[in-house]
C-alpha cells in the first residue's frame, strides 16, 4: 500500500512582509519593549540568579560567596533527591503515555457520533477544571484503605479485597499517576477530538473504498495526521509533569516515607521551610538542565534543522 | 484674667483632643502572624483586644501557614517596609535577622520586666542572642504530650503506661482487643514528633540535646540510643494501616471517638478535644511518657523590626507591655492551649493539663529545649527525612537508620 501523505496547505510567506519599512516596525518594537524587558530581567535574570545561588552557601538569606559544586555533591548524596528524580521519570512517562492513550480512545469514542456527545465531552473534560489540590484530596479519600474503595468493596462482602497502594511505599507513586491521568486525560481528549474533527471526511471514504480496516486507518492515517495535536498535548502535559507539586502535597505529602517525593517539592521545602536556599536552587538548576536536555533535540529538529532543509 | 484662663483651658482642651486624636492615629500596630485556625485566631484576638484597650489600633495581618508568613515578613523587612511586630517560633528561625541587624534589641525592657528570672531558661536562651533579648516570648508549648482516652483504658482494664517499654507492651494488648493503640498522623513531621517523644522519654534530655543540638556522631554508639530507635521501630506495629498521610487532627479524632487509645502531640491538640466538648481529666487525660517527665518546650515569640522612628518605638514598647501583662497571658494561653511564659502567674484557673505542664516545668531539670530551639531547620529537615524513611519501611534496621542520622549530621548546614 502506498503511504498517503497529506500536507496542510502551507501559507507561503508573502512578499509584502519583506518590504515593511522601519517606520511601521518602530511602534511594534516600542510596544514589545516592556515584554522583552520582562523576559530578559524576570525570566532570564531570575534563572541566572538561581543558578548563581546554587554555587553559594546561602541558607535563609542569599549570600554571594562561592563554594563550587559542593551543593551538587550534597544533592546527589541525598536519598530524597535521588528518589524524587526517579519518581518524576516514572510519573512523566506513565502520565504522558497514559493521557495520550486514554485521551485518544475517548476522542475516538466521542467521534463515533454517539448520542449525548455534549454530555460525555463535559464529563470527560470536567476533571481538568479541578485544581490539583482538589483532585489530590478527593483521590486521597477514595484510595484511603480505611475510607474509600477498599472499604467499599469489603463492605460489599469481599473481605479479602485489598487495594492499599496509597499507603504502600512501593506502589504509592502509581496512585499519583492514576490521579494525574484522571485529571489530564480529558484535556488530551479535547485536543485530539478537535484534530479528529479536522480530518477530511473524504479520506475515510477513500479508505472505505480501498477496503482498509478501520483500526488500520486510525494507526496509519489518522494518527500521523494528528501529529501537531499530539505535540501540543505532549508539551502541555510535560509542563504539568515538571511542575508536579500540589497534587503530591494534597495527596500524600511525599509519603509514605519519601516514596512519592518529587523534585519541585524538594525545591520548595528547601527554599521555604528548611532555610537552605543553596541546596534548593541547586535542585532547581538540575530541573532546568533536565528540561533543556529534553527540549534541545526537539527544538533543533523542529526549528533549526527544518529551516536548513527549506533553505 | 478669667477670660485668659478660659482661653487657655480651651486651648488645652483642643490641644488635648488633637493630641489624643493624633496618638490614636499613630498608635497603629500592624501585626504579622500565622494564627489562622479557629482556636488560634480566638487567642490572637485577646492580644488585639488588650492592645485596643490600651489605646492602640491593631491591624491584623494573618497569613496562613508559618513558612508563608515568615517568607512574606522577611521579604518586607528586606524590602524596607516591615510590619510593627511579627511572629516567629521560639528558636533559630530569626537568627539571621538578628545577625543582619534587622530586628530590634529589646534588652532594656527585659531587664525592667525581669524576664530572665520569670521565664524558663530554655526559652530565655532561645530568645537571647549575644547576651541580649531580640524577641519577646509569649507562651510555652509542650511538644511531647501523650493524650489518652480514659474510657478505652478503663474498658480494657489496662494501666496508662509510664515508660516506653511499658507502652509497647500495653499497645500490643490493646491491639489484640481490636483497638488502635496509637493514633498517628502519618505525615513526616508527626512521625518525627513521635520519634522525639521516644528519644527524650527513653534516652533522656542529654541524649536529645546531643543529637539535635551538638550533633555528636558518638551518640550512635550509645546503647541507649539504639534502644530508643528500636522502641520507636516497634511502635510501627501499633498504628493502623490508614495512618500514612493522615492529618494530625484526624488522628486526634480517633482518640476522641474511642477508636484509638493514645496519641502523641503537642498541647495544641487540646483544642480538638475542647471543640468536641470533652474535658481534660475526664474523657481524656494527658501525660508525659518516660522515666522522668521531660517536656520539650518551645513556643511563639514576637520580633520587632528595627526602626529609628520614635513613634514606632513607643508603639512597640506598648505592644510588649500588653503581651506580657499577667491577665493577657492567662487569657491568651487558655485559648491557645499553651501555658503562660511567665512562671509567676497563677494558673489555677486553667485546665488540668495546663496545670500539669506548669508543675512539670517548675522543676528546671524537666525543661528540655524543643528541636526548633536546638537545631537548624535544615538539620531538622534532614532528620525528618531519615525518620520518615525508617518509620515507613518495616524492614529497615536500627543500624541503617543510625547511618542515615550520621549522614544527616555530616551534610546538613
Amino acid at each position: 500500500m502506498e503511504t498517503i501523505s497529506i500536507r496542510a496547505p502551507s501559507v507561503t510567506p508573502s512578499g509584502t512582509k519583506t518590504r515593511r519599512s522601519v517606520r511601521t516596525r518602530l511602534p511594534a518594537a516600542i510596544a514589545l519593549l516592556p515584554t522583552a524587558l520582562i523576559v530578559l530581567v524576570v525570566f532570564i535574570g531570575c534563572m541566572l540568579w538561581t543558578v548563581r545561588l546554587s554555587f553559594t552557601s546561602s541558607t535563609l538569606l542569599p549570600k554571594l560567596d562561592w563554594v563550587g559544586f559542593a551543593q551538587y555533591s550534597r544533592l546527589f548524596a541525598n536519598d530524597r533527591f535521588v528518589t524524587s528524580a526517579e519518581n518524576i521519570v516514572i510519573f512523566g512517562v506513565l502520565f504522558i503515555a497514559g493521557c495520550l492513550i486514554i485521551g485518544f480512545l475517548l476522542a475516538v469514542f466521542i467521534d463515533q457520533n454517539v448520542r449525548g456527545e455534549g454530555l460525555f465531552r463535559t464529563v470527560f473534560l470536567y476533571p481538568y477544571s479541578m485544581s490539583f489540590v482538589v483532585t489530590g484530596v478527593a483521590w486521597q479519600w477514595f484510595l484511603n484503605p480505611g475510607l474509600g474503595l477498599q472499604k467499599l468493596v469489603r463492605d460489599m462482602g469481599f473481605e479479602s479485597f485489598t487495594f492499599d497502594w496509597l499507603v504502600n511505599q512501593k506502589m504509592a507513586i502509581y496512585t499519583i499517576v492514576i490521579a494525574g491521568l484522571w485529571h489530564g486525560s480529558g484535556l488530551t481528549m479535547a485536543i485530539l477530538l478537535a484534530g479528529l474533527r479536522g480530518i477530511d471526511k473524504d479520506l475515510w471514504k477513500a479508505a472505505k473504498v480501498d477496503g482498509i480496516p478501520t483500526w488500520r486507518v486510525y494507526t496509519s492515517v489518522v494518527i500521523p495526521l494528528l501529529r501537531p495535536m499530539i505535540v501540543t498535548a505532549v508539551v502541555l502535559l510535560a509542563t504539568g509533569v515538571v511542575k508536579l507539586y500540589d497534587l503530591v502535597v494534597a495527596m500524600t505529602l511525599g509519603g509514605p516515607g519519601i516514596a512519592t517525593e518529587v523534585p519541585a517539592k524538594f525545591v520548595m521545602d528547601h527554599l521555604f521551610e528548611r532555610n537552605n536556599i543553596a541546596l534548593g536552587t541547586a535542585a532547581a538548576t538540575m530541573m532546568l538542565i533536565t528540561v533543556v536536555i529534553i527540549l534541545a533535540p526537539w527544538v533543533y529538529i523542529r526549528y533549526i534543522r527544518q529551516d536548513g532543509r527549506h533553505a | 484674667m478669667s477670660l485668659k484662663t478660659r482661653v487657655s483651658a480651651y486651648t488645652l482642651t483642643v490641644a488635648l483632643f488633637c493630641s489624643t486624636g493624633a496618638m490614636a492615629q499613630q498608635m497603629k500596630a500592624e501585626v504579622l502572624h500565622w494564627w489562622t485556625s479557629a482556636g488560634e485566631s480566638a487567642s490572637v484576638k485577646v492580644f488585639a483586644d488588650q492592645f485596643t484597650k490600651a489605646g492602640g489600633t491593631w491591624v491584623d495581618n494573618a497569613i496562613a501557614g508559618g513558612a508563608n508568613a515568615r517568607t512574606a515578613g522577611i521579604n518586607r523587612m528586606v524590602g524596607g517596609n516591615p510590619p510593627t511586630m511579627m511572629q516567629f517560633n521560639t528558636g533559630k528561625q530569626f537568627d539571621e535577622l538578628v545577625s543582619n541587624d534587622m530586628v530590634r534589641d529589646v534588652d532594656a525592657l527585659s531587664k525592667s520586666g525581669k524576664w530572665r528570672e520569670l521565664m524558663p531558661k530554655p526559652i530565655v536562651d532561645a530568645t537571647v542572642r549575644e547576651g541580649k533579648f531580640f524577641a519577646v516570648p509569649v507562651n510555652i508549648h509542650g511538644q511531647n504530650w501523650m493524650f489518652y482516652n480514659t474510657k478505652v483504658f478503663a474498658d480494657a482494664g489496662l494501666e496508662v503506661p509510664k515508660t516506653f517499654p511499658e507502652l509497647v507492651a500495653t499497645g500490643e494488648k490493646l491491639k489484640a482487643k481490636g483497638i488502635i493503640p496509637i493514633a498517628l498522623g502519618g505525615q513526616p513531621n508527626w512521625e518525627h514528633n513521635l520519634f522525639r517523644a521516644v528519644l527524650v522519654g527513653h534516652g533522656g534530655a542529654d541524649m536529645f540535646r546531643k543529637l539535635y543540638g551538638a550533633r555528636d556522631p558518638q551518640i550512635t554508639k550509645d546503647p541507649k540510643f539504639k534502644e530508643s530507635v528500636e522502641l520507636f521501630g516497634k511502635m510501627r506495629a501499633l498504628v493502623d494501616p490508614g495512618s500514612p498521610g493522615r492529618n494530625w487532627n484526624d488522628a486526634t479524632a480517633l482518640v476522641i471517638t474511642n477508636k484509638a487509645a493514645m496519641h502523641f502531640n503537642g498541647d495544641w491538640a487540646k483544642g480538638e478535644f475542647i471543640a468536641a466538648g470533652q474535658t481534660a481529666g475526664k474523657e481524656y487525660g494527658c501525660t508525659v511518657v518516660g522515666q522522668e517527665p521531660k517536656l520539650q518546650i518551645g513556643g511563639d515569640v514576637f520580633v520587632f523590626p528595627a526602626t529609628k522612628d520614635k513613634n514606632q518605638l513607643a508603639i512597640q514598647d506598648k505592644l510588649i507591655e500588653v503581651l506580657l501583662d499577667p491577665t493577657t497571658q492567662i487569657e491568651f494561653n487558655k485559648k491557645k492551649g499553651s501555658i503562660p511564659v511567665r512562671m509567676d502567674v497563677d494558673v489555677s484557673s486553667m485546665d488540668v493539663c495546663a496545670q500539669k505542664s506548669h508543675a512539670i516545668l517548675s522543676d528546671p531539670s524537666n525543661q528540655v529545649e524543643s528541636m526548633e530551639i536546638l537545631s537548624t531547620p535544615n538539620f531538622s529537615g534532614a532528620m525528618q527525612d531519615a525518620v520518615t524513611q525508617y518509620w515507613n519501611n518495616a524492614n529497615m534496621s536500627a543500624d541503617a537508620f543510625m547511618e542515615k542520622v550520621t549522614n544527616a549530621m555530616r551534610d546538613a548546614t
